[in-house]
């Protein structure tokens, strides 16, 4: 019993041993999984901001995983003051089936929502040896992709309908060449892994493929970490406009008493020194002059959004991507 | 000529091939996997792991797994006990129900028992609503994450008691109470010498258990760092975040508890193994 309670004793003490919770407020930010290092970054520049404009600290606190996930936790009850996601449709859900915020969330915060946003490029071995430009060199025979799966990931969604908008504009009405397109593609796709990072290892640390499909900021953010040009990034010339969508949960504010500050931390994201930290991460932005800062290395391409592509998400959620639907459909053909 | 000569595991290399794959295969699929945690996890070199293993969501991240094992192994120290002695000193109508119940955790996926809760006790769920009302946060915070786990990890003790109780039978305890002992002290005197180390055996597979325990902690955590995140969970997430070395750091810690919880184990063990050899057919039943 004594070791027990020795044992008990080192919890707590361990359990205190995180930083004084002596700031003045306190805020929950539920995000993505792969935004970790971002919000990091973005909350010790909140923390300033806000310390200048009312002389109050404020601690945060963050909650990562699958911004599906993430949602669903919001649902049953995880308390967050902010919801800071990568799925539009994972944002819609809260209010959906939680009816935790209001139908026109979006409409809330400039942009949809979305502080910032980023497309889908392609990632190549140096120097390109398959010499790939475009969504229609991927078709080739002797390409072999890599990218995440459609069924289970945003990410792979958003490189189908990403192709599927380039196919369209490529083809204009004749649906039996978008479909042979699609299908084709498909077909060269050698590993569809689960999510967005494990098509990012098994693309650089199996070395497999010749081409990876995914976020640019993933991209850029793996061209970077190896310098010696060992890849290379491609933009295409059409994408699809993914959107970062944020919003605060009212319910849930209302409770904590954070009303106004979870609102802040959302406004501030599109203040000029946010936005250049945020394209820091490989994220494009709507600051016009972040925007002329990192020209060189957002190149400038067509970005369709979803309303254009397949009529809105719950469309391309029923056509494309539910049991049966196109998707299933074009991977049979093969 | 006898039939022995021809039994197959007499001809020699049929014996080295069979312990040289059961070595190899050892060896590759055990003991090179830990090997390969401990050398990532310094691959870096002995300053960056420690600066790793002190990061305060690390720490954090130890200090609530402990706390989460040390909730959970005597609470399920206490139900299995009284559960084994439930249903192998007395009848009653259900006890082998209860003793087929009893296995629900290990059938149920762990991802599913954290569902199950969730939809009891989140926002949604049959006691939600009430919960929610007194302002008890019980999922995603600590004590859902002690919950779960004490559900995963409840039959480890019970089956762990059950045989044995089983088979040491009542005698000794029906002995006490016709001498006139108090339920308590024929439990005390009689009943725990005779099962403590089948009794530490549990414990220490419940505490491994509750230790490691990942699909049914996800679920109702909430992943917030520094206040709900496991150290699985925070090897998942540092691995996410490309932080291989961080993430193989606190594989490591796991991996190191895990290693003590074997030795206590192997100790249990041969502990275990004298005093059954020293009363083999007690009172000649």
């Amino acid at each position: 019993m004594k070791q027990l309670l020795k044992g008990f004793a080192l919890g707590a003490a361990l359990l205190s041993a995180q930083p004084a919770l002596a700031a003045d407020s306190e805020l929950l930010n539920t995000s993505y999984d792969i935004a970790r290092e971002l919000f990091a970054a973005y909350n010790v520049e909140f923390q300033k901001h806000w310390q200048e404009k009312t002389g109050e600290t404020v601690n945060i606190r963050q909650s990562h995983a699958g911004s599906s996930r993430q949602a669903q936790a919001i649902i049953q009850g995880l308390k967050a003051d902010v919801a800071t996601f990568n799925q539009v449709t994972d944002i819609d859900i809260l209010h959906e089936r939680g009816q935790l915020i209001p139908e026109n969330w979006a409409e809330r915060l400039p942009n949809n929502s979305s502080p910032y946003y980023s497309t889908m490029a392609f990632l190549v071995r140096k120097d390109n040896p398959k010499n790939i430009q475009n969504w229609d060199d991927l078709v080739r025979e002797d390409v072999a992709l890599v990218m995440p799966n459609p069924k289970t990931s945003g990410n792979g969604r958003y490189t189908y309908l990403a192709a599927l908008g380039y196919a369209q504009d490529a083809y204009g009405d004749d649906e039996a060449k978008i479909d042979q397109f699609m299908a084709s593609m498909l077909g060269q796709v050698r590993v569809f892994d689960s999510g967005g990072r494990g098509a990012t290892t098994t693309f650089v640390e199996r070395g497999i493929g010749d081409v990876l499909l995914t976020f640019e900021s993933e991209v850029l953010n793996i061209a970077d970490r190896f310098e010696n040009g060992e890849y290379e990034v491609v933009t295409p010339k059409v994408s699809f406009l993914a959107e970062f969508p944020v919003t605060w949960i009212d319910d849930y504010t209302r409770q904590n008493g954070t009303e106004k500050l979870a609102k802040e931390y959302l406004s501030h994201l599109y203040s000029e020194d946010s936005q250049r930290l945020l394209a820091g991460f490989n994220y494009r932005v709507h600051n016009q002059k972040v925007i002329e800062e990192n020209a060189d290395r957002f190149r400038e391409l067509k970005l369709k959004s979803i309303d254009e592509i397949a009529g809105g998400w719950e469309n391309a959620m029923s056509k494309h991507f539910s049991s049966g639907g196109k998707l299933d459909q074009l991977q049979r053909r093969r | 000529m006898a039939a022995e000569h021809h039994r197959v595991g007499d001809q020699p290399w049929v014996r080295r091939l069979l312990i040289g794959t059961a070595v190899l295969v050892s060896l590759v699929l055990l003991v090179i996997p830990v090997v390969v945690i401990f050398f990532q996890a310094l691959s870096a070199g002995w300053s960056t792991f420690t600066g790793n293993v002190l990061d305060q969501f690390t720490l954090h991240a130890i200090g609530l797994t402990l706390l989460v094992a040390a909730l959970t192994v005597p609470l399920n120290l206490i139900f299995g006990t009284a559960l084994a002695w439930a249903v192998t000193r007395f009848r009653f109508p259900g006890r082998k129900l209860l003793v087929t119940l009893i296995d629900i955790p290990f059938a149920v996926s762990p991802v599913i028992a954290g569902l199950l809760y969730l939809l009891l006790y989140g926002r949604n769920g049959w006691l939600g609503g009430w919960l929610a009302t007194h302002d008890v946060q019980l999922m995603f915070a600590w004590p859902g994450i002690v919950m779960v786990t004490v559900f995963v990890t409840c039959p480890f003790v019970a089956r762990e008691l059950i045989p044995l109780m089983q088979q040491q039978g009542s005698e000794e305890e029906e002995a006490g109470v016709v001498l006139g002992a108090s339920g308590w002290r024929i439990f005390r005197k009689i009943t725990l010498p005779n099962i403590k180390w089948a009794l530490i055996y549990g414990v220490v597979l419940t505490n491994a258990r509750a230790v490691g325990e990942f699909g049914a902690v996800s679920v109702v955590s909430g992943n917030i760092r520094g206040e709900t995140n496991t150290l699985p969970l925070h090897v998942e997430l540092l691995y996410q975040d490309y932080n291989v070395v961080g993430a193989f750091a606190s594989a490591a810690l796991l991996a190191t508890i895990a290693i003590l919880t074997l030795v206590v184990k192997a100790f249990v063990e041969w502990r275990q193994s004298r005093p059954t050899i020293l009363t083999p057919e007690k009172g000649g039943v």
